[in-house]
């Protein structure tokens, strides 16, 4: 059996777990809500900026952060979704005896735990693309706005989920289903609200307090990787609007585009944290 | 090769080619070899030198009381856990290398399979796991050897435990195995099923695949077996050919006024046991049918009045716990 033909496999079989687990359904069906409640909203937005309520420069401000903020929604939906995946297909499998039979199959631990990692961000990050597109479309019919740079920012949203995923593999490798699940999530929620605290700092220009989000989009790069993605969702023009450094401290608004330096530390990170979840799980005594 | 070759390398291609040829005619590796395994959990100690062997074509059957650490020592051969020290071949090949385990079929004791599969299903994963090519027809077959035929489409999620016992022996057996270690496999079984377990063992062993059998039900091991390992206490406590273990055979006398020297005339025979008047003495295994009336004769010789003498076989069962009481007696000896 090639290493290859094992991940990909495995993967297929992750993906086809949280298929016939309804895990595909649940999540369809609560993308539909959160859609149809956005698009009743921003027609509303649109007929309030018609009768010339506001400016058309406040209409494209607002679009640009009620759009952020139903992808704030999704993000946490796949985040929660793709965490609470990780562990049982994971430790629950483990602890179940489910892992026995298939790893006593003449594949490596390593390429099994990257089948599976590489079906969940496959199902993750193809849920907030696909969630995020039709989200897009929706604003477009209704409000008539179309963000500057949809494709980074939906790359980036699926970069977050990838981030978290990793992380919640890591976890489950270590802990029980359950508790990989919360710590993950956990710290998903940690982080945002850590980078909103930050920004505050940098708005106030207390340097101390905007370190608190500096450091923490170092630790988990899951909402450095979010902020990129509201910077590509929002109009370019919110900052003539909003003025200045008060945008970073707005948890729905974003200052500055991500570096390339930034983007890079995310994909060691990423390539770090497997790499210890691998070293966990090939050393685990099932 | 279409380079012309040197001198050295045609050299090298004959060394090599003496060496396969030297290497095919010798027998094949044993199915399982594993020497000094150990593990321990903490500080409880559960596998502590462990060294056995399974022949090609051969049914081990491995006994001993709960927690003696059997389970442990499979899937240490499986490096499903991780030995802390000691050696394991399979098949020829070291365990730690994957592919070492392409011809091992493996019923777990805990055996539960992706309940959101079907039966087919999961066959058909473990089929591509092993990567090796087995029909579609094959698969079925196998799942009919197992009685799940009909349910071949249904989840495994709606299946009774015996059902999934049922289908974690068609996973073991699906892959064409050379090796096949069953860990419990009757454990949620009835007795129909332990008579078809039972049958499919010896198939097995007559196709030549060899067998590693874990079994509670002595009776069980004793009908398949041709050796078996004692474990107790992470250790082995005895091994041997069925033969060997139980070729002890007894004998039972009714005695009265015996004498010390009569006495000692039953003990150098082998191990008396005394209860009433009655004696129970082991045989020597290398008998050839002149003990009994050798002992009989010199009892009578002796003074003892001989009333019965009744021949007696040891069973597995009592083999197994005379082991395992030997065991404890020696150990709470050496702790006072």
């Amino acid at each position: 059996m090639t290493t290859a033909r094992t991940v990909l496999t495995i993967a297929a079989l992750t993906l086809r777990e949280a298929s016939r687990r309804r895990v595909l359904l649940a999540l369809a069906v609560l993308t539909l809500l959160l859609l149809a409640l956005s698009a009743w909203g921003f027609s509303r937005l649109a007929a309030e900026s018609g009768g010339s309520a506001l400016t058309s420069g406040e209409a494209r401000l607002t679009a640009s952060i009620l759009l952020n903020l139903v992808m704030f929604g999704f993000s946490l939906i796949a985040a929660l979704g793709t965490a609470f995946l990780a562990g049982p297909t994971l430790a629950g499998e483990t602890e179940s005896g489910i892992a026995l039979a298939v790893l006593a199959r003449p594949i490596r631990r390593s390429a099994f735990l990257l089948g599976k990692w590489l079906g969940l961000v496959t199902f993750g990050s193809g849920f907030v693309v696909l969630a995020g597109l039709a989200q897009c479309l929706v604003v477009r019919a209704t409000a008539d706005y179309w963000p500057p740079d949809p494709a980074t920012a939906l790359a980036l949203l699926a970069a977050q989920t990838a981030a978290l995923l990793t992380l919640a593999v890591l976890l489950s490798t270590a802990i029980s289903p359950m508790a990989s699940g919360v710590v993950a999530v956990g710290l998903f929620g940690t982080t945002w609200v850590a980078g909103v605290v930050g920004g505050v700092g940098e708005s106030l220009g207390n340097d101390s307090v905007a370190r608190v989000g500096a450091v923490s989009r170092m630790l988990l790069p899951t909402d450095g990787l979010w902020q990129g993605a509201m910077h590509a969702f929002q109009d370019p023009s919110v900052f003539a609007t909003f003025g200045g450094s008060d945008v970073a401290a707005f948890p729905f608004l974003s200052e500055a585009p991500l570096t390339a330096t930034y983007l890079a530390w995310a994909a060691v990170w990423v390539a770090m944290v497997w790499g210890l979840a691998a070293a966990s799980f090939v050393r685990k005594d099932l | 090769m279409s380079v012309a070759q040197t001198p050295t390398a045609v050299g090298d291609d004959a060394a090599r080619r003496a060496a396969a040829h030297l290497v095919a005619g010798l027998p094949p590796a044993p199915a399982v070899w594993c020497s000094g395994l150990r593990k321990r959990y903490g500080r409880q100690v559960a596998v502590e030198d462990v060294s056995l062997e399974v022949g090609r074509g051969e049914i081990l059957g491995l006994l001993g009381p709960n927690g003696a650490g059997k389970t442990s020592v499979i899937k240490m051969l499986l490096s499903l856990v991780q030995p802390d020290a000691g050696e394991v071949l399979l098949l020829g090949r070291p365990a730690t290398d994957p592919a070492a385990r392409a011809a091992v079929g493996y019923l777990p004791e805990l055996f539960r399979y992706q309940p959101w599969l079907s039966a087919a299903e999961v066959l058909a994963l473990h089929v591509r796991l092993s990567g090796i090519d087995v029909t579609a027809q094959e698969q079925r077959d196998c799942l009919d050897l197992v009685g799940l035929a009909d349910r071949a489409k249904d989840r495994v999620g709606g299946f009774s435990k015996g059902m999934q016992q049922r289908l974690g022996l068609a996973v073991a057996l699906v892959a064409r195995p050379e090796l096949v270690v069953l860990d419990e496999p009757t454990s949620a079984l009835d007795p129909l099923g332990r008579a078809d377990v039972r049958d499919i063992v010896l198939a097995l062993k007559a196709q030549g695949v060899a067998v590693l059998l874990n079994s509670h039900l002595i009776g069980e091991v004793e009908r398949v077996c041709d050796r078996v390992v004692i474990l107790d206490r992470g250790r082995v406590a005895a091994s041997g050919t069925l033969a060997e273990l139980l070729g002890l055979r007894e004998l039972r006398l009714h005695l009265t006024d015996v004498s010390p020297e009569a006495q000692a005339r039953l003990e150098a025979t082998g191990k008396a046991e005394r209860e009433g008047d009655w004696v129970t003495v082991a045989l020597p295994a290398d008998d050839v049918g002149t003990a009994v009336p050798d002992l009989v004769a010199d009892l009578v010789s002796l003074g003892a009045r001989v009333h019965a003498v009744e021949p007696g076989r040891i069973t597995l069962e009592e083999r197994l716990l005379g082991i395992l009481r030997e065991g404890a007696e020696a150990r709470a000896e050496g702790g006072q």
